[in-house]
C-alpha cells in the first residue's frame, strides 16, 4: 500500500480511539466528581423520596459501565436520549440548532480564511515596514480581547450607535437565505475578528520561514517581482503549515461560537449548551459536549490528514 | 540592569495598579458593594464617575470589587495550575516509563476537548462555588503547564549533574526540587503571565455565561452580563468592565513579553 494511505489511515484510526476515550472521559469524569447528580438537579432542599424517584428515572441505579455502553450506543445510532428538564428528545432539539451553528461558523470561515491568508501575504511582502506593522498591531489588539468583549463593542457601535445592523441575530425556520445572512452579520464579524489574528500571524510566519530558502534567493536574483516570488515560490511551499493553522482555527471557531451565540442571542448549539448547563440538565450537556468535542477532534484529524497530503516528501517517497 | 522598555514599563505600572486596586478594594471603593445609591443606569456624574448599574449601584465601586474577585480567582487558579502542572510534569520527566506514559496520555486526552466545553460539562455536575471554579480552572489549565514543564525537564534530566545526583542516591523529590526546578524556572516564569491572562479571560467568560462567580459577588465578566441589557438602549455601562478585562490582559501581556525576551537572552539566544 502507498505509504501516504497508511499514514492517513493510521491518523484516522488514532482519532477514532481518541474520540472513544473522550466519550469515556465526558461520561465517567462527571460520574467520578464529588456531588450527586440528582441532588444537584433538585437542589439542597429535595426530599429523599424525590431523590430516589429521580435516580430511578435517570437510571442512576444501574451499573455505570452498562449506562456508558447504552449512552455510547445511542450516540452512534443517533439517539441522544431525552432532556431531564422538559423530557424532549435531545436529537430533535439539537438538529435544528446544529444547522444554525454550522451556518454561522461556515460564513465566518468563508470570510476569515481568504482574508487572513491575503493579509498574511501582504504582511510578509512588506515585512518590517508600515503595512506589516499596522496589520500586526491591529491583530495583536484583537487577540487580547475575549470573544464577548469584542462582541459587545461591535454590538454597541455597529448596531446601537450607528444602527447599521440588527443587534439580535434572530433566525427561524422558513427564513430566506438573504435574510438569514443579514441577521448573522454581527456575529460573523466578531468571529472573524477572533480567529483572523492567529491565522494571519501564522501565515506570515510560515511564509517568512520559507522566504529564507535558497530557491527564493534564486527567484529574486532572476529578477522576479516580490509578489510573484511569494505567490509562485513561497506560498506553495508554505501551504502545509498554513492549512494546518486554518484547520486549527476553524476548530477554535467551534468554541468561539458558544460565547458569540450568547452575546447575540443566536439560536444555535452554544446557546443551547449554556442554557442547559444553567438548568443542570446533564444528559443534554453531555450530548452537546460530545458533539462539540467530536467536531473539534474531527477538524484536528482533517488538519493532520491535509498536511500529510500536502507534504510532497511523503507523497513521493524515495 | 538594562533599561526597561517603554511598553514593559506601561504594562508593569498598569498591572501593578490593577493589583493595588484589587488588594485595597475595601479602602478605595467610594461606596459599599451592594449599596443602592442612585437610579437605574444614571449617567456619569461627579458623585458616580462611571454612572450607576442596572439596579442603581455605583458602577465604579462594583468595578473595584470586581477587580478583587477577578484577580483573586485568576491568581488562585494560576497558582494551583502551576503547582500541580509543574510538579507532575517534572515527575513524568524524571520517572519516565509508565508514569510518564500514563500522565502524558491523560493530558493529551483532556487537551483534546476544548477547555470551555469540558469545564461546562463539569460545572453541570458540581455546584458552582468560587472554590469549585478555582479547582476546575486550575486543574484544566495544569495540562498546559504540565506539557511545558515536562518538555523543559526532559532536557534537564539528561544533564550530568542530574545523573550525579541520581548516583549519589538522592531521592526523587530532591532531584525534582533541588536539581530540576531551579534550572527550569525561567521558561516557567515567562509562561506564568500567559497562564494568568488565560485565567482572567476564562473566569470572565464563565461569569459572563452566568456560570462563574455567583451574585451578589461579581467579577468583571459578571458585571458585563449584569449591564449588557442596557447596550441595546445605547447605555454603555457594560463596556467599562469589558474594557477593564481587555486592559488587564494587554498590560500583563506586555510584561510577559518582556520577561520572555529577557529569559531567552539569558540563555544566550537572540539577545536584544
Amino acid at each position: 500500500m502507498h505509504p501516504v494511505i497508511t499514514l492517513v489511515v493510521q491518523r484516522i484510526a488514532l482519532g477514532l480511539i481518541l474520540l472513544l476515550a473522550v466519550s469515556a472521559l465526558i461520561f465517567f469524569g462527571v460520574e467520578a466528581l464529588p456531588g450527586d447528580t440528582a441532588q444537584a438537579m433538585l437542589g439542597q432542599s429535595a426530599t429523599p423520596e424525590a431523590l430516589a424517584n429521580l435516580r430511578e428515572k435517570m437510571g442512576l441505579n444501574d451499573p455505570v459501565v452498562w449506562r456508558y455502553l447504552h449512552w455510547l450506543y445511542g450516540f452512534v445510532t443517533g439517539d441522544l436520549g431525552t432532556s431531564m428538564t422538559n423530557g424532549e428528545d435531545i436529537a430533535k432539539s439539537v438538529g435544528q440548532r446544529l444547522g444554525n451553528t454550522i451556518f454561522l461558523a461556515f460564513w465566518a470561515a468563508v470570510i476569515s480564511v481568504p482574508l487572513a491568508i491575503t493579509l498574511g501575504l501582504v504582511a510578509a511582502r512588506y515585512n518590517g515596514r508600515w503595512p506589516d506593522k499596522l496589520i500586526s498591531g491591529v491583530t495583536l489588539a484583537t487577540i487580547s480581547l475575549p470573544e464577548f468583549v469584542a462582541g459587545y463593542i461591535v454590538l454597541y457601535f455597529l448596531a446601537v450607535k450607528w444602527q447599521l445592523f440588527p443587534a439580535m441575530s434572530m433566525v427561524f425556520p422558513g427564513m430566506g437565505v438573504f435574510e438569514r445572512l443579514q441577521a448573522i452579520i454581527l456575529p460573523v464579524i466578531v468571529l472573524v475578528m477572533v480567529v483572523l489574528a492567529h491565522m494571519m500571524r501564522m501565515t506570515r510566519a510560515a511564509i517568512l520561514n520559507v522566504m529564507q530558502s535558497a530557491y527564493i534567493e534564486t527567484a529574486e536574483l532572476k529578477g522576479l517581482s516580490p509578489i510573484t516570488v511569494i505567490w509562485r515560490h513561497a506560498f506553495p511551499n508554505a501551504i502545509a503549515p498554513v492549512v494546518n493553522v486554518v484547520m486549527l482555527n476553524l476548530a477554535y471557531l467551534v468554541v468561539g461560537v458558544v460565547v458569540v451565540e450568547v452575546v447575540f442571542v443566536y439560536p444555535g448549539m452554544g446557546q443551547f449548551l449554556v442554557d442547559h448547563v444553567t438548568k443542570r440538565d446533564l444528559p443534554v450537556v453531555q450530548a452537546c459536549g460530545m458533539i462539540f468535542a467530536a467536531v473539534y477532534i474531527g477538524l484536528n484529524i482533517l488538519a493532520d490528514v491535509v498536511s500529510i497530503l500536502a507534504n510532497p516528501r511523503l507523497r513521493h517517497p524515495k | 540592569m538594562r533599561r526597561i522598555p517603554l511598553s514593559a514599563l506601561v504594562g508593569l505600572i498598569l498591572t501593578g495598579g490593577f493589583f493595588f486596586v484589587a488588594i485595597f478594594a475595601q479602602l478605595i471603593a467610594p461606596y459599599k458593594m451592594d449599596e443602592l445609591v442612585g437610579g437605574v443606569w444614571d449617567p456619569i456624574s461627579a458623585a458616580h464617575w462611571l454612572g450607576t448599574d442596572s439596579i442603581g449601584r455605583d458602577l465604579l465601586t462594583r468595578m473595584i470589587y470586581g477587580a478583587q474577585v477577578t484577580i483573586f480567582v485568576a491568581t488562585c487558579s494560576t497558582i494551583l495550575s502551576f503547582v500541580t502542572g509543574s510538579v507532575l510534569g517534572f515527575l513524568a520527566a524524571t520517572a519516565g516509563g509508565w508514569v510518564d506514559q500514563a500522565l502524558s496520555r491523560f493530558v493529551d486526552l483532556v487537551m483534546a476537548i476544548p477547555t470551555l466545553i469540558l469545564s461546562l460539562v463539569i460545572l453541570t455536575a458540581v455546584d458552582v462555588t468560587t472554590l469549585n471554579l478555582i479547582l476546575v480552572m486550575g486543574f484544566l489549565d495544569a495540562t498546559r503547564v504540565f506539557r511545558l514543564s515536562r518538555a523543559v525537564a526532559v532536557d534537564i534530566t539528561v544533564m550530568d549533574y542530574v545523573e550525579a545526583a541520581r548516583l549519589r542516591g538522592e531521592r526523587q523529590g530532591w532531584i525534582i526540587f533541588s536539581e530540576i526546578l531551579p534550572n527550569a524556572l525561567s521558561p516557567l516564569v515567562a509562561e506564568l503571565g500567559l497562564r494568568f491572562i488565560f485565567a482572567v479571560l476564562f473566569i470572565s467568560t464563565l461569569s459572563f455565561l452566568g456560570l462563574g462567580v455567583q451574585p451578589p459577588l461579581a467579577d468583571w465578566g459578571g458585571l458585563v452580563k449584569e449591564n449588557s441589557a442596557g447596550l441595546v438602549y445605547g447605555i454603555p455601562a457594560a463596556l467599562a468592565p469589558a474594557m477593564a478585562i481587555a486592559a488587564l490582559a494587554i498590560s500583563v501581556n506586555l510584561v510577559a513579553d518582556w520577561v520572555l525576551s529577557r529569559t531567552t537572552s539569558l540563555k544566550g539566544g537572540r539577545g536584544a
